[in-house]
């Protein structure tokens, strides 16, 4: 490999030929300010902010490779000056109403602020002008507090290739938009909210459901019933201070109820259940060889990528609705009838790493009776600042418990949260079932990992072979989708998840900036909770868990029956793709 | 890309200016850079970029729509609306405006009860202020069409215009 030499602040350093400055410079420990540039995914070098001077130039260093012999300067009048004007001008054209704003000392914008040492706006101008856009149920956008930096357009193109957003018109008048101006609501946007993690400030940002939540609490008449996603336990903890990863799933239990939720349940409980029918709906399938690959459908956005941008596929979708609604469905029906609760009179509330959750509870086809599997949808963040808001002392709070029938889950649905969980819970079951005996190792490691893309072979006992592949990110999943059609790869079932990581880094998490995305692999952080939660419980299959046999005992019958139909399989719709 | 080929196949047969822009995309369609020429093509023939249109480029040429959306809104030449018979551009380059062709565009937006990038509702006229049309000693300059008329005052508007009605 070449190595480069050259100077930063007199400092020498060697890199590999093609590193940048700004990669140099952190590596050695060297600060160097930038905003617009997002590693990996966005080096537009539209913000400036990360200057250097190098001869007589000021230069942008994300962008800037260094080169033999190179002298760079970081620290002097002239390259501070710059940025701060750089800055000043930016905030002289961003709606500065910090003190309300949903990304309050979580902007990364603001920290710049604050670490150049900006006390006074000197440019008094026109401010750009846009309307809120509230057209999506899932995202809000807000024009006024853009930037510009494009961190969520390369993110919605070059990541999960939706393309949903990009620029439009120029100069002054340059904006981040759907085409033709519409709302987001009117377009091919999966709602992933992967934009809402890139975003820098607080242009982007889930559409709030806490006050709706509120209120139902405070209604006597009401039964606010709360469940919560596999991978809010490994995240909701950062949001109080603890070390990335942390699993706090007893301290959130025990805050749900103090919150005032009337039933604490467990989305893992429904990720069993899932199991369970789409297992049985792979197993049926392989044996018709109809509708092969099976596609999973846990995840919303990946549902919609699909129902815009690959309509000619929606019978390979799993007829399986997601865990968390096959759970609301159980929930006004099995639970209700078991209670003697009156199902109009509950409030169906899940917390969610997600904000396409949002988009799905407000699905019509999810529902029965007029009444709505899922009424409101919180992400992982909105409980955080609900918590925050009724003044829990989090990190001191006594551990609790979920409450059964929907409480008790197994490994198999814990790992549900990360991706390849889905793939591995289905092995350990369809395994088992088909050849009646014990599975001993029930890890199944080559699903496991970050990769974007993974595929396995399992050789079941009746000697069928089934072929999987693990995919998250959207741009992987069209790379596979658009290789199965070309007739290169040929799978039995499809495992995809639309977040880059799954739902241990879903658009509802705790927002990680720029600067730490570059240090920590959080992926990989918060799947280890989710595998050492897995580990930690007795049983670690779906088809073991207690309350599941006791449910179909008393209620379903068998996996995909008439009544699992009824209440726990849905049906998709074709979408435009402009 | 059979997808690509079948909206390319919506051009109506029988349509001459579809057939046209058809042809000039699975001319370009593969070349590096060729979006730009390909959104000349599609507002020369039709005057503007059809929403329909800009689709089937997306689709066959493999753009997202955003991008091209971003392109056709960047340049002021291309006009996603429909624009009028007649285009009225009159210069703001720094000659004209220092002669005050500003008051000529007031003038004629009053008379057609239009603003600048706006089109008369019976479709006649499309007022754009344009930059330096390269005849400043005639300053100010305006074009109707490719029809130049210069050293405006704003009283010779009302008769310019009505040669166009």
């Amino acid at each position: 490999m070449d190595i480069v030499k050259f100077t930063i602040d007199g400092k020498e350093i060697e890199v590999p030929k093609g590193t940048t400055v700004l990669q140099a410079a952190r590596a050695n420990g060297i600060n160097i300010p930038s905003l617009c540039y997002l590693k990996d995914v966005n080096k537009t070098a539209a913000c400036r902010v990360c200057l250097v001077e190098v001869g007589p130039k000021l230069i942008a260093s994300c962008s800037l490779e260094a080169e033999n012999g190179m002298a760079v300067k970081t620290n002097t009048k002239k390259v501070r000056d710059a940025r701060r004007t750089v800055v000043e001008l930016l905030l002289s054209n961003h709606k500065r109403e910090c003190l309300t704003c949903i990304r309050s000392e979580n902007c990364e914008l603001q920290s710049l602020a604050k670490e150049l040492n900006i006390r006074d706006i000197p440019y008094e101008g026109e401010k750009i002008k846009g309307d809120l856009d509230v057209s999506s149920k899932s995202i809000v956008r807000d024009p006024e507090k853009c930037i510009l930096c494009g961190r969520c357009i390369s993110t919605c193109g070059d990541v999960q290739s939706v393309y949903a957003i990009g620029y439009g018109n120029r100069g002054f008048k340059t904006k981040v938009t759907p085409a033709y101006e519409r709302g987001l609501g009117d377009t091919v946007c999966t709602n992933c909210g992967q934009c809402i993690m890139a975003c820098p400030v607080g242009a982007l940002h889930e559409k709030e459901n806490i006050v709706d939540v509120w209120k139902a609490i405070e209604d006597p008449e009401k039964v606010v019933i709360v469940q919560t996603a596999p991978a809010v336990r490994v995240a909701l903890g950062e949001e109080f201070g603890l070390q990335r990863g942390t699993r706090v799933t007893g301290k959130m239990t025990a805050a749900l109820k103090k919150l005032g939720f009337d039933y604490v349940f467990d989305t893992d409980f429904g990720a069993d259940l899932t199991i369970m029918e789409e297992g049985t709906e792979l197993l049926n399938r392989l044996n018709e060889n109809k509708n092969l690959p099976l596609m999973s459908s846990c995840c919303p956005a990946w549902v919609k990528f699909v129902e815009h941008y690959y309509s000619d596929m929606l019978d390979n979708l799993s007829t399986c609705k997601s865990p968390s609604e096959m759970e609301g469905a159980l929930i006004k029906s099995y639970f209700a009838n078991k209670m003697g609760i009156d199902p109009k009179k509950i409030v169906s509330v899940s917390i969610m790493p997600c904000v396409a959750k949002k988009f799905e509870g407000d699905r019509e086809e999810l529902g029965k009776d007029g009444l709505s599997d899922i009424d409101y949808v919180l992400t992982t963040r909105e409980l955080a600042r609900m918590i925050k808001e009724a003044g829990i002392d989090f990190n001191n709070i006594e551990d609790d418990e979920f409450e059964n029938p929907f409480g008790e889950a197994t490994g198999a649905g814990v790992i549900f949260g990360a991706t390849g969980g889905v793939t591995e819970a289905a092995l350990r079951t369809i395994y088992e079932i088909t050849s009646g005996e014990e599975l001993k190792d029930v890890e199944f490691k080559a699903v496991r990992g970050t990769e974007g893309i993974k595929e396995t072979e399992v050789k079941l006992k009746n000697g069928k072979t089934v072929k999987a592949v693990v995919v998250n990110g959207l741009a992987n999943a069209r790379k596979v989708l658009d290789e199965i059609k070309a007739g290169s790869k040929k799978y039995d079932f499809i495992e995809v998840m639309a977040c880059p990581g799954g739902c241990v880094t879903g658009g509802g998490q705790p927002i990680i900036n720029s600067r730490e995305r570059e240090e920590i692999d959080i992926k990989a952080q918060r799947a280890k909770g989710i595998y050492d939660e897995d580990k930690s419980l007795p049983i670690r299959k779906s088809h073991k868990n207690p309350y599941i046999i006791k449910l179909y005992k008393e209620f379903l019958g068998e996996p995909n029956s008439h009544v699992s139909h009824e209440y726990l399989h849905t049906h998709y719709v074709k979408r435009n793709k402009f | 890309m059979s997808n690509a080929e079948n909206r390319l196949n919506d051009f109506d047969p029988n349509d001459s200016k579809g057939q046209e822009v058809k042809k000039f995309i699975q001319e370009h369609k593969n070349i590096k850079g060729g979006l730009i020429p390909v959104l000349h093509k599609i507002q020369d023939v039709y005057g503007y970029l059809p929403k329909e249109t800009l689709n089937t480029v997306s689709d066959s040429m493999n753009i997202p729509l955003t991008e091209i959306y971003g392109v056709a809104s960047f340049y002021s030449y291309f006009s996603l609306t429909p624009k009028g018979k007649h285009v009225i551009r009159v210069c703001l380059g720094t000659a004209c405006y220092v002669k005050n062709s500003q008051a000529i565009i007031d003038e004629i937006g009053r008379e057609l009860g239009i603003t600048v990038g706006q089109t008369t509702s019976d479709g006649k006229f499309t007022l754009e202020a344009t930059r330096c049309l390269g005849a400043c000693g005639l300053s100010p300059v305006m074009m109707i069409d490719d029809k130049v008329f210069g050293r405006l005052v704003k009283d010779d508007v009302p008769k310019i215009l009505s040669e166009f009605n």
